[in-house]
């Protein structure tokens, strides 16, 4: 081990001053940045998207160009397509997959609690949700329309599964994995069944928990454009479907974008909400 | 006090275990412990002293005989006996004082007394000032600081101690020593201590017990004074540079090498 860092560190100064290497560094560094290779990605995309079109290389009916999507964006949203702003389409898709959400945290998670803690009950549900979990939500879709009619109890129910299974599996596993020592120490100033359960299983699980409604919420927003298709007059995967029926292909387009869009948004949101409830993530 | 009499354990046969050793770790160990020292457990690894530990916590239950403090047989854990762990087991989910306070909030204290107390734990092992800190922010020997301070906070009668600066550097545990005589001085606490270090051992012990190897009996219990001298004002480094500490050291050092060797063979 060198006794003189200063040497070693002014050499290694030295060699990165050179002249032109600086500038070289700093332009590559720039780029490396995922946030200006992703932006540069879109900008790329979206002019090769905008010479196709403006070259005719692709029928208008196929791929309408990026200025006519955005005037269909301008005009969906002020006066509508089919009975609906864009913002009511929004709306109404948002609010079954809210409801679904919030179904899923005061049902998914005791049940995840529950298996997780309980073999037996491991042993009784393990199966089900193991069962139902890897089939496509188009496949039982014409059970629930048969059991629960056409109205918005079978929508909603059709995300809430798609959400349902990861919720329970993530915080089964979450209570699994609590710390050992954590609960001896709990035990050991006198913690009840019931306070090791709030103070110490619950908080060592809420990592995985927040990480599977995460998830959960990814799939249960795809499922969406499955659960409007049955009767719905409102929502975003309504608005794709029966804009496709008449071949408006600008408003399929724009349909898909603002469900990426919110779909993105959530993840980033539930991602924050995961960084400000357990900072201590990956640390401790 | 104390009090273990002709104590057994071993691990049940469908326990997973390597072949050739004993399914026995303790076989037949009395000891006697008066209220208020500090007990040093030193062997050979794998010689069963933490499990001697878990019975004396609660965590194991012994196959044979008993372990009770202050007269009160040992059925599973409870809050006479705080436990302070090698690797913390704090809450990361709570800061600094909210960890201390843990163990008042699981008996249903008032929040103003929670916090009164907290802060004078805190105070004793040094941690005035980082009581909002978060844990994951602290480094190895503030973090044993914070699992002292919580293991005093609820007021045991004994507090034991599985190897808790065993993961710490040698400038460190030297510190968490003096810091462990200071806070045995303040308190009066009977301590039970697990360790792996003979210098740390013969410092500061008033009882060191060197165990055999498995199954554990008990091969010295030594009285010693070193760790009292340090509490009444002696420096530490002087203490352990004194010929006769030096003495005590190797002879200790000496028993626990020849159990290895047996072991070894």
């Amino acid at each position: 081990m060198s006794l003189h860092p200063s040497a070693a560190a002014s050499t290694a100064g030295a060699s990165i001053d050179s002249a032109g290497a600086t500038r070289g560094i700093a332009w590559r560094e720039w780029l490396g940045q995922p946030g200006v290779v992703s932006l540069l990605t879109i900008a790329v995309l979206l002019l090769v998207w905008q010479t196709v079109t403006s070259l005719r290389l692709i029928e208008p009916l196929f791929l309408p160009p990026p200025a006519a999507v955005w005037a269909k964006f301008l005009s969906v949203s002020t006066t509508g397509f089919v009975d609906a702003s864009l913002w009511q389409h929004t709306a109404a898709s948002l609010t079954r997959v809210a409801i679904a959400l919030l179904l899923a945290v005061l049902f998914a998670v005791p049940l995840g609690l529950w298996i997780g803690l309980s073999p037996t009950a491991r042993g009784v549900f393990d199966p089900l949700i193991e069962f139902y979990r890897p089939v496509p939500p188009l496949a039982y879709l014409p059970l629930i329309v048969i059991w629960f009619g056409i109205g918005e109890l079978s929508k909603v129910l059709l995300i809430l599964l798609a959400i349902f299974a990861p919720v329970v599996i993530a915080t089964a596993t979450g209570v699994r994995n609590t710390d050992a020592t954590r609960l001896r120490a709990a035990q050991s100033f006198g913690a009840t069944r019931w306070q090791l359960l709030r103070f110490v299983v619950l908080p060592s699980a809420l990592p995985e928990i927040l990480t599977g409604l995460r998830v959960g919420l990814g799939v249960g927003w795809s499922t969406l454009v499955a659960a409007e298709l049955v009767a719905a007059t409102r929502g975003l995967g309504f608005m794709v479907q029966s804009a496709a029926q008449f071949l408006n292909t600008d408003i399929v387009l724009l349909g898909i974008f603002v469900i990426a869009i919110i779909a993105f948004g959530l993840e980033l949101g539930l991602r924050a909400l995961q960084r400000r409830f357990v900072p201590w993530q990956g640390k401790a | 006090m104390i009090e273990v009499k002709n104590l057994s354990v071993a691990y049940a046969a469908r326990e997973k275990r390597s072949a050739g050793v004993s399914p026995v770790v303790i076989d037949g160990l009395s000891l006697s412990v008066p209220p208020g020292a500090l007990v040093a457990l030193l062997g050979p690894s794998g010689c069963g002293k933490s499990s001697l530990l878990n019975v004396i916590a609660g965590f194991v239950e012994p196959s044979a005989g008993t372990a009770a403090v202050s007269g009160r047989v040992i059925h599973g854990p409870g809050a006479d006996r705080g436990v302070v762990f090698q690797d913390d087991a704090l809450l990361p989910w709570l800061d600094v004082i909210g960890n201390v306070s843990f163990p008042l909030v699981l008996r249903g204290v008032q929040a103003a007394e929670r916090e009164a107390t907290a802060r004078r734990f805190l105070e004793l092992v040094g941690l005035k000032g980082f009581e909002r800190r978060s844990i994951w922010e602290l480094s190895g020997g503030m973090r044993q600081r914070v699992g002292i301070a919580r293991a005093l906070a609820a007021d045991p009668e004994v507090l034991l101690m599985d190897e808790p600066f065993g993961a710490l550097d040698a400038l460190t545990r030297e510190r968490m020593q003096e810091l462990l005589l200071k806070v045995w001085r303040a308190t009066g606490k009977t301590i039970v201590v697990v360790t792996h270090g003979v210098e740390e051992a013969t410092f500061l012990a008033t009882d060191l017990v060197v165990l055999s190897r498995r199954p554990a009996r008990i091969v010295h219990h030594l009285k010693l004074h070193f760790g009292t001298r340090h509490a009444d004002g002696e420096p530490a480094r002087a203490i352990k540079s004194l010929p006769e500490f030096v003495a005590v050291r190797e002879q200790v050092l000496a028993s626990v090498f020849t159990q290895d060797e047996v072991e070894h063979a």
